[in-house]
């Protein structure tokens, strides 16, 4: 077969299901732990089980184009669902499981959802108030039936009960499924997926099959994912990359996805099962890194040592040894030592011990975590996108990782910047519409059909796209140049030392910054030097402490002067603030995201000063709330420090 | 709360029974009957005779007068290896777990009844006594998952928080497929959160499995909402027993127990 017939044939989830299940017939689809032991069903078995649901639900009236609402944790039944749903012509809406009954019934209405499929007793409840509520869900099918013994039937249905029903069915009519699978075709929608909206009401994204399946491909051939690799199914259900990964790219490459038993066991499981692709956020990286050296303090003395040895080792080396490059054979043999006493152990515990790729995206991450997981041997690389660009638009390429940039684009994906500093892009792979919404569909393109991701970004020398902030955080510099707080403020925030940034520079010729120290690790460095301190304040005017701040920063600039576009980004001057930023008294937010004009009103005078050569020294009153909610006034009288700047460097190479 | 499935059957009877520690008396003939698949609550001050009234039932002290009928039989004296092999499981107020077994461990220890091989086959872990072993390991894990603790299977019970530790004791109880479950302040020492965990877990074993419970709480609003009838106790004299609103009214057992506002 070519192919350009594959391509004709193969357009649809359900028809590559029907491919599997001959070519992989005895290849396992999908695992699931239950009662302390693996399950798992191969290829065949689950295209068996996809048909009998979907002849069930074919009984009960469901047709082509009929919203079939999914809520629950990955289990396979609700994966086989949304292929059943989408054999019959109709769409899957995976929902955030733990959605609250207002957010549910904004969905169910907005899509017009008349049969659901929920995983267990809650859910069951939650869609039932949703109905009172006065939605008009028509059916719900449930998997686990504890606790619905006694539930109304009339409308109720288990997954077992409509599967017999289907089966049945199926006596009769022996060739509808296949039939209905035939009548598909890739532009057909294949999900409707609601991307939690930060301002007003989520949207629905349109996805194609023909769109997904064009994402899955690249991937899959740019990760060389086969029948043989694994993954493991822990995302929201609703969130696109736990439908790409455990849903799209699990059916065009035909790979194993294993579900864990529930969610406190994820570890344990994952670590049985050793899935050869991962995905994982910089948040989980982080928390893993902190629980593994903090567990090692705890250590006895030798196993310490030999640890802090071996990682020590590994950071001077693993990354080269693994890149392929040039390494002595003393060293070669040292990592080698290590691989066995430390590096080895340490993935296999994490639950590594297979896994050949792990993809993490969502949020910046530090060089040092970045490194120090490489190093031991986890290929971990980043990835850039978004629900509209169905879902990724570049990924690192063997060869090309780092810690500042998500990658190049996937074959076929144009990304460009335009002139505002915003990533834009074309793909097959794009989202077709926002679902009911026009205007929302428009906004989102610009003139010549790109569409806008909402993020700044740029391209350095060799072509790899570096992420900067939200577009409408950016600001301008007075001299024209743009200013991008977050990204030289996360750059800061890396720093152990340093808990808060706040850059200032939109319409002004430079850039300064407002920083809170970190009490636990500033304190515990004071203490290693024997430096007293009585209070935060106390420890913030440090002169010592200003200097270790300074050096922070200045090594910051030394970056940013690499880069053109960002080299007059450079702090100029900073300030230790002398109280922790602190959502009582709102300047962040409960998510401890910084309220960016709450600060410019309470520290207007001492932005001012940092503008002002002349004061370099500033008396500061704060009104602050305490814990218990009395109100009070620090004050403080504070330095304010020059920092060196660099020039922008020429690039090389 | 709906009454549960219970039937009109009686499972078990108490009658006139008295119980004496020296010249301390317990239990002052009490009397009062479990419908079978209700959960009653036997409520009552300290030292009311609630923890004595389960040790009766279950074998482990014997009155000195009454007669106790389980199951349509008699008896006077029972020991608690025969209470067990009837169908009656039980918890304590002091947690009497093995601490340093696993979970898993732990709950099998419940199927032991279940268990046929002698101890020659189970050392050598062949032929019939491996059967018996899986087939048992299947009805514990169905527990474990029951009651949601598959993260703590293989961990040391001793090292878990107070509220999975009372879990960890109920899943040994429910493995041995009781009739009747014995609940000694199943909630004690427990946050909000616990408590609405294990009353879920109550109500569940009641529902799916049929099983007759009788608890003792001292949480009123948990004894209110999950019992289908309450038994109250004072100085080892029976005071009242009825449906939960009867007995939040019942005068003689405000005044003894769940105390009035003065105005």
């Amino acid at each position: 077969m070519s192919d350009s017939d594959k391509q004709q044939d193969l357009d649809t989830f359900p028809k590559l299901l029907q491919h599997n299940a001959t070519r992989f017939a005895n290849v396992p689809s999908i695992r699931e732990k239950e009662y302390g032991i693996w399950q798992t069903w191969t290829w065949a078995e689950a295209a068996e089980e996809i048909k009998a649901f979907a002849n069930g639900l074919a009984t009960h009236g469901f047709g082509r184009g009929d919203k079939l609402f999914i809520i629950g944790s990955n289990r396979p039944r609700m994966y086989w669902a949304m292929c059943a749903a989408q054999s019959l012509g109709g769409i899957p809406v995976p929902t955030y499981q733990d959605a609250v009954v207002e957010e549910l019934t904004y969905v169910v209405d907005h899509a017009e959802v008349k049969y659901a499929i929920a995983e267990d007793q809650e859910q069951v409840d939650k869609l039932l108030q949703v109905n009172e509520l006065g939605a008009s869900i028509e059916m719900i099918i449930y998997d686990d039936s504890r606790g619905l013994g006694d539930y109304d039937a009339e409308y109720i249905f288990s997954f077992e009960n409509i599967q017999a029903s289907g089966v049945e069915f199926c006596n009769k009519s022996p060739t509808f499924f296949e039939d209905q699978i035939a009548l598909g075709s890739g532009d057909d929608v294949a999900v409707l997926l609601y991307t939690s909206g930060t301002t007003g009401q989520p949207k629905g994204v349109i996805l194609s099959h023909a769109g997904l399946i064009f994402g899955s491909e690249r991937v899959a051939t740019l990760e060389s994912l086969t029948e043989k690799d694994s993954v493991m199914a822990y995302l929201p259900m609703a969130w696109v990359v736990d439908h790409f990964l455990c849903y799209t790219l699990a059916y065009c490459a035909a790979y194993c996805v294993c579900c864990p038993e529930n969610q406190d066991t994820l570890l344990q499981d994952k670590k049985e099962i050793g899935p050869s692709f991962h995905f994982t956020s910089p948040r989980v990286l982080e928390a893993q890194r902190t629980d593994i050296l903090t567990r090692m303090e705890d250590a006895a003395g030798i196993k310490r040592k030999l640890f802090n040895y071996f990682i020590d080792h590994a950071s001077r080396v693993g990354i080269s040894i693994h890149s392929g490059e040039k390494v002595s054979l003393i060293d070669r043999l040292l990592y080698f030592l290590g691989e066995i006493y430390a590096y080895g152990p340490l993935r296999n515990n994490l639950g590594y011990s297979k896994t050949r790729i792990t993809w993490t995206a969502g949020e910046a991450i530090g060089p040092d975590m970045f490194d120090f997981y490489r190093s031991i041997g986890i290929n971990l690389k980043q990835v850039y996108g978004q629900t509209e660009a169905g879902p990724f638009l570049t990924a690192h390429q063997s060869g090309g990782v780092r810690s500042d940039t998500v990658g190049v684009p996937l074959a076929d994906v144009d990304v460009k910047i335009d002139e505002h500093g915003e990533v834009i892009f074309r793909s097959p792979g794009a989202f077709r519409e926002y679902y009911k919404d026009p205007e929302a569909t428009r906004k989102s393109k610009n003139a010549d059909g790109w569409i806008l991701t909402g993020d700044a970004g740029l391209f350095d020398h060799d072509g790899q796209l570096k992420i900067i902030d939200r577009i409408k955080d950016v600001g301008t510099m007075s001299n024209g140049s743009l200013f991008a707080p977050k990204f030289i403020e996360n750059k800061l925030k890396f720093f152990a030392h340093i808990l808060e940034v706040v850059t200032f520079g939109d319409q002004r010729d430079r850039v300064t910054a407002l920083i809170n120290i970190d009490l636990v690790a500033v304190g515990s460095w004071a203490e290693r030097r024997n430096i007293a301190y009585a209070s935060y304040q106390d420890l913030a005017s440090r002169p010592e402490v200003y200097s270790m701040v300074q050096e922070s920063i200045e090594q910051v600039n030394i970056d940013l002067s690499r880069d053109e576009s960002l080299a007059n980004s450079q702090i100029t001057r900073f300030v230790i603030l002398h109280k922790e930023l602190d959502a009582d008294d709102g300047e962040l937010t409960r998510t401890r995201k910084v309220r960016r004009r709450i600060i410019h009103e309470r520290y207007a005078e001492l932005i001012e000063a940092l503008y002002n050569p002349e004061i370099s020294r500033i008396q500061v009153e704060t009104d602050v709330v305490f814990e218990d909610g009395r109100k009070g006034i620090i004050s403080g009288n504070l330095k304010i420090r020059d920092v060196k700047i660099f020039q922008t460097t020429q690039k090389t190479g | 709360m709906t009454i549960n499935g219970a039937s009109s059957e009686i499972l078990l009877k108490v009658e006139d029974v008295s119980l004496a520690f020296g010249g301390i008396k317990a239990l002052d003939s009490v009397s009062f009957d479990t419908r079978k698949g209700e959960i009653l609550a036997i409520i009552g001050p300290n030292g009311a005779g609630k923890s004595s009234m389960l040790n009766v039932i279950n074998g482990f002290y014997h009155p000195q007068q009454g007669t106790i009928t389980y199951k349509g039989q008699t008896r006077k004296q029972m020991r608690p290896y025969q209470a067990a092999s009837q169908g009656i499981a039980r918890t304590f107020q002091n947690i009497a777990l093995f601490k340093g077994m696993s979970t898993l461990d732990n709950i099998m220890t419940g199927r032991n009844l279940k268990m046929k091989t002698n101890l020659f086959w189970q050392a050598l872990y062949i032929g019939p006594a491996r059967a018996e072993e899986l087939k048992n390991r299947e009805a514990v894990e169905k527990i474990i998952d029951f009651l949601d603790i598959q993260a703590i299977r293989q961990k040391a019970v001793g090292k878990l928080p107070y509220g999975l530790q009372k879990r960890v004791e109920l899943g040994r109880a429910l493995a041995a497929e009781p009739d009747l479950l014995l609940l000694d302040e199943p909630m004690a020492g427990m946050n909000s959160e616990e408590k609405e965990d294990m009353s879920r877990f109550i109500i569940d074993v009641n529902m799916e499995y049929g099983t007759t419970i009788i608890l003792i709480e001292h949480d009123m609003s948990v004894v209110m909402d999950i019992s289908d009838r309450v038994v109250v106790l004072d100085y080892g004299r029976h005071i009242a027993d009825g449906e939960p609103h009867e007995i939040r009214a019942n005068k003689e057992v405000i005044d003894a127990y769940l105390g009035v506002s003065h105005e």
